[in-house]
C-alpha cells in the first residue's frame, strides 16, 4: 500500500502562568500536579498512570478516547526523564501511540523562569512524526484534506 | 522521507496541469491515456507530469507491466505542519487546564489564611 514516512519538525510554545515557580513546577514534578492537568481533557479517560520523576525515571499514561471521531482508541504516552534541574529545566523524550500504532517520537525541553509573581514557561518540542495515522480512515480524511487545500490553492 | 521534501511536494504541485491531474485522481485510480484524455497534451508529456507527482510522492502507480494505474497518495500534504498543529493544540489544551489547576490552588491557599 505505503511506505513509511517520517515527518521531523520542531515547535515552541510560550506560556505565562498567574502562579509562583514553586507551584507551576510542582505541577509537573509531583504525581498529584501532573495527574490533575496532563491528559487529553474531558474526551479521554485515563486508564494506567505510573509517575517515575528522576532521571531516568518513566513516566507513562495510558488511556482511551470515550468520545468524538477517534472514540474507543487507546493512548498510551510514555516518556523517559533525561534532565531534571529543580525550577529550572526538565527534558525528556516521549513516544505516542495510539491503538498500538506509533505516532511520534519527540524531545521535549520545558524552561521554567520566575517573572515577578508568576511563571514562564517555555517548551520546545523536536520530533519525528511517523507513519502511524496511515490507517484507512486517515487516508480518506487525508484525501479530502488534500482537495480542500488544493482548492484553496487554486482560488 | 527528507525534511525537504516538503519543496517537492509544493514544485510538483505549483503546476495547474498536475494540480488537475491529483484532483482527477482523487475521484480514483486511473491510467495514463485516461487521464490525459482531458488535456491538449500529448502522452509523453502527460508522463512527465507524472514522474514529477510521483518523485513527489503525491501519487503512487501500479507495478502491472501493461497498465500502472496512478493513484493518490495524500501522505506528502500530511506536513509535518499537522503534526505541528496537533501537538501544539495538545499542549495548549494541557496548558489551559493546568492554569485552572493552579488557579484552583492559589483559591484554595487564600481560603486557607487567617
Amino acid at each position: 500500500m505505503s511506505s513509511l514516512s517520517t515527518q521531523h519538525a520542531t515547535f515552541t510554545i510560550d506560556r505565562k502562568f498567574d502562579a509562583p515557580l514553586a507551584w507551576v513546577y510542582a505541577a509537573f514534578a509531583t504525581e498529584a500536579g501532573k495527574s490533575r492537568w496532563f491528559g487529553g481533557g474531558e474526551k479521554w479517560q485515563p486508564i494506567e498512570r505510573r509517575f517515575d520523576f528522576r532521571v531516568g525515571g518513566h513516566e507513562y499514561v495510558k488511556g482511551r478516547w470515550m468520545e468524538g471521531e477517534q472514540k474507543g482508541a487507546l493512548t498510551v504516552f510514555d516518556a523517559l526523564y533525561l534532565e531534571i534541574l529543580p525550577e529550572q529545566r526538565i527534558i525528556y523524550t516521549y513516544d505516542m501511540q495510539h491503538d498500538g500504532r506509533h505516532l511520534s517520537i519527540s524531545l521535549a525541553t520545558l524552561e521554567f523562569a520566575a517573572a515577578g509573581a508568576a511563571t514562564e514557561l517555555r517548551l520546545t518540542e523536536q520530533g519525528a512524526f511517523l507513519d502511524g495515522y496511515d490507517d484507512a480512515g486517515g487516508r480518506e480524511r487525508g484525501t479530502r484534506e488534500l482537495m480542500g487545500r488544493l482548492a484553496a490553492s487554486l482560488g | 522521507m527528507q525534511t525537504d521534501s516538503l519543496s517537492a511536494t509544493f514544485s510538483a504541485l505549483a503546476d495547474p496541469t498536475r494540480r488537475a491531474i491529483l484532483a482527477r485522481l482523487a475521484s480514483g485510480e486511473a491510467s495514463v491515456q485516461e487521464l490525459a484524455e482531458p488535456f491538449d497534451i500529448s502522452l509523453p508529456a502527460v508522463s512527465r507530469h507524472l514522474k514529477v507527482l510521483e518523485h513527489a510522492g503525491l501519487i503512487s502507480r501500479g507495478r502491472h507491466a501493461q497498465w500502472r494505474p496512478c493513484r493518490i497518495e495524500a501522505e506528502p500534504l500530511r506536513t509535518a505542519q499537522d503534526w505541528i498543529a496537533e501537538r501544539r493544540a495538545a499542549w495548549e489544551q494541557n496548558f489551559d487546564r493546568l492554569a485552572s489547576y493552579l488557579a484552583e490552588t492559589a483559591c484554595a491557599s487564600e481560603g486557607e489564611k487567617p
